[in-house]
């Protein structure tokens, strides 16, 4: 009965090619807004800003980033982390090595660095598809953490390229507690996230699902493959930089080219598989479900083990993580391929009609 | 029939199309009129859908020239075909399943839409204005092809025969001067057809664009169209109007079989 | 010249050695149409069955076979419970779930078997050739041309039994044409269980050579990361492919470790070794440019 757009008839293209076009959804929102905005600083403990929030909202930007790529345009890639890595010693180089140079750029210049590499990378993906194209992205993860590590430049000649991050500081005033950084953080992704919604939902959007859906048909109706495809790489490439750069300076403080793993690009991949490729929703529901996860077990498994009285060791909280991670993969693309998302949007068709099942 | 068929606006002269040591086209030359409906029949494997993907720049012929408009091309990429105004249908449904009607639509207008994806981010003026703009065309294509109470409905979950009208919509959407239609009518039945038909009719009367079809059932081909090539083993074997096709031997040889 | 054609050789034997891996990969996607993320999984999980089996008093020969139905009984498994039920995905799909099967695999192996690093004793000694050393001056290690031996008795097994057999000939027509062989009449769920059950054999034979040679230990997984530039210069559907790919790739990121370093330290200073982390792509990526089908693959051309 809440959730019904019944009677809320659209009179204008406009009206409806709004962002939420269902009343409910929009006041919804506003009110979510209100909450992480006004009430979330208010409320949450330093550790939940800084061992949870922070890092679910760096995520879900890396995520949104990849699924751009693979859940929008189709184009797979195991190499995010290696983009965010990009971001991070761009930004840290930016700070560096311009005298003055507002903080903000740098995370925008960073950006656009972690495009142009991303752009580099792409190429490939012109003549190549499918898993192909998953090693190239291989390439890409492997080829940057060396050059990271080994081209002492760029962590201005620190030991094994471990890079500091500088201090946050916009227009005069400083970021330096964790709920102030959540505040910046937040702010960052909430303005991207838009503008990912804004892209998927124009002729931006469709010409990366239509080379996804079937890149011959796309090229027969006036598709450029190769800039669609380049764009996708880009603007993706672009949102994992800027994840990057908040990762060293918001969350971590300091950051080393290792801690950019592979690991960490599959686990930003499983993000959009369990969350929902080829959704925007589904990039934060994902992240959040990846990051909470390992607490939930960490907290659980020690405490199941002591119920029934097995020994247990910190290994096997981390083999049995993994396992899960592998075992979810499977089940969410066997039974639920399109994700959490869509078992969203499935309790939303459900909530169209309840109380009345017809 | 009010419409008047103009001068020739495609003009073919000895296509030739090989797969490595495969000949699927063999010096192969006809023209399109402007206006007109260009049938092109034969049996299966004759190379007819090849000769679409010729025109339209899918594949490259290895020898031969091929003028459209007065210009005259040998290599030229499927987008450009779009923006020179060529559309096209496909045999095997080529829609883009996880979008809706309305979104595979507008993707028909993809060529006349300016904005910039930093414009499309932003949602700037001139983004959303665009965007208005073409739902309108949209719309009046949706309201042609009768397809209103499926606009949000993804493609993959419509049925055969209106999923080939949402991909004519989609072909449409791009006001092309020339449309090339790859068996619009195959694994309907016989309403379905005559809806169809209906539309590529309205399509060459109303707004004027040109047709290429390519179609199995002779019935249609001899009602609609205004000339008739035919290919067998990728050669032509006949070309002309549809009662001289008809009774051209060669063409019912190709058909029926010779007698020993 | 002398040092450079030990590097060489050297390479081409460690070349060898991911041809082996190389090979599990090709016989899958032959097969079946998927891209076999696990592989270096299976080759770890493996390796530690072997090794487990012969913890717990097997002799090599019993653990050989003990791993061989665990590896046999995984890859039917992993058929009946997750492959089977994404027929007609497409194969990134079923790419993603093989790569979620390796992370089952990784977490799994070391709950079963433990996680510590453990040598692998096949009775051959990792030494010197000494007639070669002494004529020639070159170290060539006895334990790499074994390896080398072994993986050519299993290629050439792998050939005649495709070639000869009735299940290799079944194998064949799935590989070509999974319709036209479900139309004549081939059960395509036992071929594929077959199939797996091969893959599970081949890297048993991988995990026991490498696990011989480096150990027994979680980073055996890695092994599919290197077969991936294998692959893609062999081509994905080529037995042989997968062993010129595996030679090219092994002689060429030995030379690469020992000769680009000097190189780039001269002109920008500092350390660059790790070479061989990133070569091998990097070497795959000129492939794909040059030949996206790779040596031995088969054009693909796209109808519409």
């Amino acid at each position: 009965m809440l959730y019904r757009e019944a009677g809320q008839f659209k009179t204008s293209y406009a009206a409806d090619q709004q962002l939420f076009p269902i009343r409910q959804d929009r006041m919804g929102i506003l009110i979510l807004l209100a909450v992480v905005f006004l009430v979330i600083p208010g409320v949450a403990s330093e550790y939940w800003f800084s061992a949870i929030l922070i890092p679910f909202l760096i995520f879900s930007l890396a995520a949104l980033g990849l699924n751009i790529l693979t859940g929008y345009a189709g184009q797979l890639s195991l190499g995010s982390a290696a983009f965010m890595a990009v971001g991070a010693y761009a930004a840290y180089n930016f700070q560096l090595r311009i005298d003055g140079i507002p903080i903000l750029v740098s995370f925008v210049c960073a950006g656009l660095t972690a495009a142009g590499v991303g752009i580099l990378f792409g190429l490939p993906s012109l003549w190549i598809k499918g898993f192909y194209l998953a090693v190239a992205t291989l390439a890409a993860q492997f080829f940057i953490v060396w050059c990271l590590t080994k081209f002492p430049w760029f962590s201005n000649h620190s030991s094994s390229g471990v890079i500091s991050a500088q201090q946050l500081i916009i227009f005069g005033y400083e970021f330096a507690s964790p709920q102030e950084k959540y505040l910046l953080v937040l702010s960052i992704v909430v303005v991207m996230a838009l503008a990912a919604k804004n892209m998927v939902r124009s002729s931006t959007g469709r010409a990366w699902m239509a080379v996804r859906d079937m890149d011959v048909a796309a090229s027969v109706i006036g598709i450029r493959l190769m800039p669609t495809k380049l764009l996708a790489f880009a603007v993706s490439s672009f949102y994992c930089g800027v994840a990057g750069a908040l990762y060293a300076f918001c969350y971590l403080g300091s950051v080393e080219p290792d801690g950019f793993s592979l690991d960490m690009s599959f686990r930003i991949l499983f993000m959009i598989i369990i969350g929902g490729v080829g959704s925007i929703l589904g990039s934060f529901l994902g992240a959040a479900f990846i990051l909470l996860l390992p607490i939930f077990l960490d907290i659980a498994l020690p405490w199941a083990a002591g119920l029934l009285g097995l020994p247990f060791s910190n290994a096997t909280v981390s083999h049995i993580q993994v396992l899960i991670f592998g075992a979810l993969i499977m089940f969410f693309l066997i039974v639920e391929p399109h994700g959490l998302a869509r078992l969203w949007q499935i309790t939303k068709e459900k909530l169209r009609l309840w109380p009345f099942p017809h | 029939m009010s419409k008047k068929i103009g001068d020739v606006i495609l003009d073919l002269q000895n296509i030739s199309l090989r797969f490595g040591g495969v000949k699927a086209l063999t010096d192969i030359s006809f023209d399109v009129r402007e206006h007109e409906i260009r049938a092109i029949i034969g049996p299966n494997g004759a190379g007819k859908s090849s000769m679409l993907n010729v025109i339209n720049g899918v594949y490259h012929p290895q020898e031969g020239v091929i003028i459209f408009h007065g210009r005259e091309r040998r290599k030229m990429e499927p987008h450009q075909a779009a923006t020179q105004g060529i559309a096209r249908t496909f045999q095997n449904i080529a829609l883009f399943k996880g979008m809706s009607v309305l979104d595979n639509i507008m993707t028909g207008r993809i060529t006349r839409m300016k904005a910039s994806f930093i414009e499309h981010a932003l949602w700037l003026g001139r983004a959303k204005r665009e965007e208005l703009e073409h739902r309108k065309k949209v719309e009046e294509v949706i309201d042609f092809l009768e397809i209103q109470h499926i606009r949000k409905t993804p493609v993959g979950r419509l049925p055969y025969g209106l999923q080939k009208r949402v991909e004519l919509g989609r072909a449409l959407a791009a006001e092309p001067s020339m449309l090339l239609l790859d068996e619009p009518m195959a694994g309907m039945n016989v309403e379905e057809k005559q809806d169809m038909c209906r539309f590529i009719l309205d399509v060459n009367d109303q707004f004027g664009a040109t047709i290429v079809l390519i179609e199995h059932d002779m019935g249609v081909v001899m009602d609609i169209s205004d000339r008739v090539v035919v290919l067998d083993y990728g050669k032509k074997i006949g070309d002309g109007l549809p009662d001289d096709v008809k009774n051209n031997e060669d063409v019912i040889t190709a058909y029926l079989g010779v007698s020993h | 010249m002398q040092f450079f054609l030990e590097v060489l050789i050297n390479g081409l034997l460690s070349g060898v050695m991911y041809a082996l891996v190389a090979l599990g990969f090709v016989l899958v996607y032959k097969a079946s149409g998927v891209f076999n993320f696990a592989q270096g999984a299976m080759v770890y999980l493996a390796a530690l069955s072997v090794v487990s089996c012969m913890e717990k008093g097997a002799p090599l020969w019993l653990a050989i076979i003990l791993a061989f139905i665990i590896m046999t009984l995984f890859g039917i498994a992993t058929e009946k419970f997750v492959l089977r039920k994404l027929v007609n995905q497409p194969p990134i799909t079923l790419f993603m779930a093989t790569i979620g099967l390796a992370f089952f695999i990784e977490g799994l192996a070391p709950i079963m078997f433990g996680s510590e690093p453990r040598a692998l004793d096949l009775g051959i000694v990792d030494e010197p050739i000494a007639a070669i050393l002494d004529s020639w001056d070159m170290v060539i290690s006895k334990f790499d041309l074994v390896a080398a031996g072994v993986a050519a008795l299993l290629v050439t097994t792998l050939a005649l039994f495709f070639q000869y057999t009735r299940i290799g000939r079944a194998l064949r027509a799935v590989a070509d044409d999974h319709q036209a062989a479900l139309s004549i009449g081939i059960p395509l769920q036992h071929i594929w269980a077959i199939v797996w059950g091969i893959a599970g054999f081949v890297a048993l034979v991988a995990g026991m050579m490498w696990g011989a040679r480096n150990g027994v230990q979680f980073a055996l997984t890695f092994t599919a990361l290197k077969a991936l530039p294998v692959l893609i210069i062999g081509g994905f559907t080529s037995v042989p492919g997968a062993i010129v790919g595996g030679l090219i790739i092994g002689a060429s990121e030995k030379l690469a470790e020992i000769y680009l370093p000097p190189v780039m330290q001269s002109m920008f200073g500092g350390n660059f070794g790790g070479i061989e982390g990133w070569f091998p792509y990097v070497l795959a990526l000129f492939f794909l440019l040059v030949r996206p089908e790779g040596l031995f693959g088969e054009k693909h051309i796209d109808r519409v």
